[in-house]
């Protein structure tokens, strides 16, 4: 198959469309607005549903009632976006119909700025709307791996009438890269059993919500719900491994924090330090079961992100105290180096790991040097 | 009395098919039950049944879904529009309704609802104003009179804080987008007749695919009210008649000549 | 010579709001002390003779519990 040069909202949206998209409803916000730009002429040329929303607010919910139709359906948003979207997204779940997001994340807290960043993993893996939920949260590091992930998503929140997101930052959205766009997928042309798409004489009536007033009726949902989420605990883990069969220690970073953390990698292996890069894909669900068989033989984990150490506290608790863990990020929207990161793989080679203290007030106290060298 | 045998009588009036023969939650004389006849009895005589899908909001008829023979979904608080467009652009074929209440519709769901309209969506929203939050137990609202007394304003509705009300079918009228919204009341019968004639109308926009349209029915609530239902009936006619008046805001003139 | 009807109000709906009572242009309707629906309520009932079938009750009742009956015969004299 050919490779084209695509913008990474653009190759969002367009993937979409290949999977199958039937309705798309979104609002403006940088750095991912291009998806909805693009979608607003691609979707009405083959007579699918675009609409731009009044607001984030508005999209989520329109998503929702969409997807309570029977419809393949997506938004996409950056980090203030999602924060509005958190209501409708446990609704989505409470209410157990299938729908995808996509979170192009921003420097924040707040407006913040439209840098990329990674401070979106706690309210999206962690928490965010209310109630007990888990969204499948995979993130994709360029933009062909984030073309599959976008294809393969919506079977996947089908498979389990559940919510897909594909969180990326800004850039990854907005950088081009060549890739490989996948086959055009036909639409559905027959709508779910259980979805309000209107009996037409055909069959019971469906009803779709999620109150459940009596608490034990309720408390059933959740199990339901739990149970659901223990069988894409054990079908949907998905990482990649660099350097690591023979690796004394490892990088672990996500998305474009990994990515940038592999170029330190094959520059530390080129200086001979045994240094190997763990990749979580899926960090809902997360790979808690390779990373506690990881710590039965390193000497340690050096976590990279572009936040204040969100995945940081995951990787701890798998590790389960094993191993000493080592942190390092850049926040706001600024983005590491991979010189800055091989500085650090070097230090732990040269002078080992510390054991004391939180690796996140280590952090802190080398990161205010660095803020006021650079 | 002498018992009549109405094998041989006519049947002038009965409990309507689209709405479930089930005992309902609201509360005795509260005239969300009369909506909700009047909606049903308009879907039949329509015949919209098998194409009809619902979205029920967040108030005293959350549980709206209980009672229509039809798809039906829930919505977050206000929402409803907004889900309602979501299900409208995936089968525009269907018939769409919303049903809201006053702090639903014009409270946290203000923004949906002015943009559902402005963008002409074929929907029709069925909007029960009764002066205050029902369920929570009588709070303030958007459409609580001037010093009327609720539980989140005990010295009656001070505007010089809290303002006044919203006249939503007033507001969303400017809107180019609406089709069809006018505002009835159901204090007695013949104003419920007219309601039914209002909401005939605004199913006939949504068939006729001339946008946006909603009926405003003043209604009742006894409880928080603190009246019996027929007391209430009257209050509405003496309180909420001069501030919320009866009358067609947007038509359509695709439906001018419309009788029923 | 006036309509003749009647009406049946069903007791699993019912919930003595009395709205029928205070609408009914011909006032006969009144709650049945001697009985109690399942929910605890007097349903409304005729008490005496003297109901048209005009449907009024119908129009005003919340729970859709009344069905309203009016004489054959006397519809076909209105149609002579």
């Amino acid at each position: 198959m050919s490779r084209e040069l695509w913008k990474g909202n653009e190759a969002i949206a367009e993937a979409a469309v290949r999977a199958g998209l039937q309705a798309y409803f979104g609002y403006p916000i940088t750095p991912q607005t291009e998806a909805l730009e693009y979608l607003s002429w691609r979707l009405p040329e083959l007579g699918r549903a675009f609409l731009q929303a009044e607001s984030e607010l508005g999209a989520i919910n329109m998503v929702y009632g969409a997807a309570c139709a029977g419809a393949r359906t997506m938004t996409t948003t950056s980090s203030p976006g999602t924060s509005l979207m958190m209501e409708g997204l446990s609704y989505i779940a409470g209410t157990e119909v299938p729908m995808v997001l996509v979170d192009v994340v921003r420097g924040g807290p707040g407006l913040g700025n439209i840098a990329p960043a990674q401070g979106d993993y706690n309210q999206i893996v962690h928490g965010g709307g209310h109630g007990d939920y888990h969204p499948i949260v995979l993130a994709p590091a360029s933009i062909q791996e984030t073309i599959n992930t976008v294809y393969e998503i919506f079977d996947i929140v089908e498979k389990y009438r559940t919510i897909g997101i594909v969180m990326v930052d800004g850039s990854i959205g907005q950088m081009m890269e060549p890739v490989a766009l996948p086959a055009m997928k036909e639409v559905r042309k027959v709508w779910p059993s259980w979805a309000a798409s209107a009996t037409e004489g055909k069959r019971e009536r469906n009803v779709l919500t999620s109150i459940y007033l009596d608490p034990k009726q309720e408390e059933i949902t959740n199990l339901r719900l739990m149970k659901t989420w223990q069988e894409i605990e054990k079908n949907e883990i998905r990482y990649k491994e660099y350097f690591m069969e023979d690796a004394k220690f490892a990088v672990v970073g996500f998305g474009s924090a990994g990515r940038v953390a592999l170029s330190a990698v094959r520059a530390a292996r080129a200086e001979g330090i045994p240094v190997g890069l763990f990749r979580p894909i899926s960090v809902s669900p997360f790979p808690k079961k390779q990373i506690f068989d990881l710590a039965q033989r390193l000497e340690g984990f050096f976590v990279v992100e572009m936040n204040s150490g969100m995945m940081l506290d995951d990787v701890l608790l798998a590790s389960q105290g094993r191993i000493p863990v080592e942190f390092y990020g850049r926040m706001g929207g600024v983005m590491p180096f991979p010189d800055e990161i091989l500085r650090e793989i070097r230090l732990l080679h040269a002078d080992g790991w510390k054991n004391e203290g939180h690796p996140r007030d280590r952090w802190l106290a080398k990161l205010e040097t660095i803020v006021k060298e650079e | 009395m002498t018992t009549m045998n109405v094998e041989d009588m006519q049947v002038i009036y009965q409990h309507p098919t689209s709405l479930l023969d089930i005992h309902t939650h609201y509360c005795p004389g509260c005239t969300h039950g009369v909506a909700h006849r009047l909606v049903a009895e308009v879907i039949d005589e329509m015949n919209l049944r098998d194409q009809c899908i619902g979205v029920a909001s967040v108030g005293c008829s959350v549980f709206a879904y209980n009672y229509f023979d039809f798809d039906f979904i829930q919505s977050p608080h206000g929402r409803a529009p907004a889900m309602a467009t979501g299900v409208k652009r995936v089968h525009p074929g269907k018939i769409v309704l919303t049903y809201q209440g006053d702090g639903d519709m014009i409270s946290i769901g203000t923004g949906e609802i002015t943009h559902a309209a402005a963008r002409g969506e074929n929907i029709t929203v069925i909007f029960i104003n009764n002066a205050n939050y029902g369920m929570t137990g009588g709070q303030m609202a958007p459409t609580t009179l001037p010093g009327q007394k609720t539980t989140s304003s005990p010295k009656g509705r001070d505007v010089e804080q809290a303002g006044y009300p919203i006249r939503a079918s007033e507001m969303l009228a400017t809107l180019d987008g609406a089709g069809y919204i006018a505002r009835r009341s159901l204090h007695d019968p013949k104003n419920i007749r007219l309601a039914k004639k209002a909401i005939r109308t605004a199913f006939e926009a949504q068939v006729r695919g001339l946008g946006f349209s909603m009926v405003e029915l003043l209604s009742t609530c006894p409880t928080n009210w603190h009246l019996a239902p027929a007391a209430a009936g009257k209050w509405l006619e003496e309180n909420m008649l001069p501030y919320f008046p009866l009358g067609d805001y947007k038509v359509h003139t695709a439906l001018k000549d419309l009788k029923f | 010579m006036p309509l003749s009807g009647t009406i049946i109000v069903d007791e699993n709906l019912c919930k003595a709001c009395e709205l029928c009572i205070v609408n009914c242009p011909v006032q006969v309707i009144a709650l049945d002390k001697n009985r109690i629906t399942p929910r605890g309520f007097h349903p409304a009932a005729l008490f005496k003779e003297g109901c048209t079938g005009c449907g009024t009750c119908a129009v005003v009742c919340p729970e859709a519990a009344i069905t309203v009956y009016r004489e054959k015969h006397v519809e076909k004299e209105r149609n002579a």
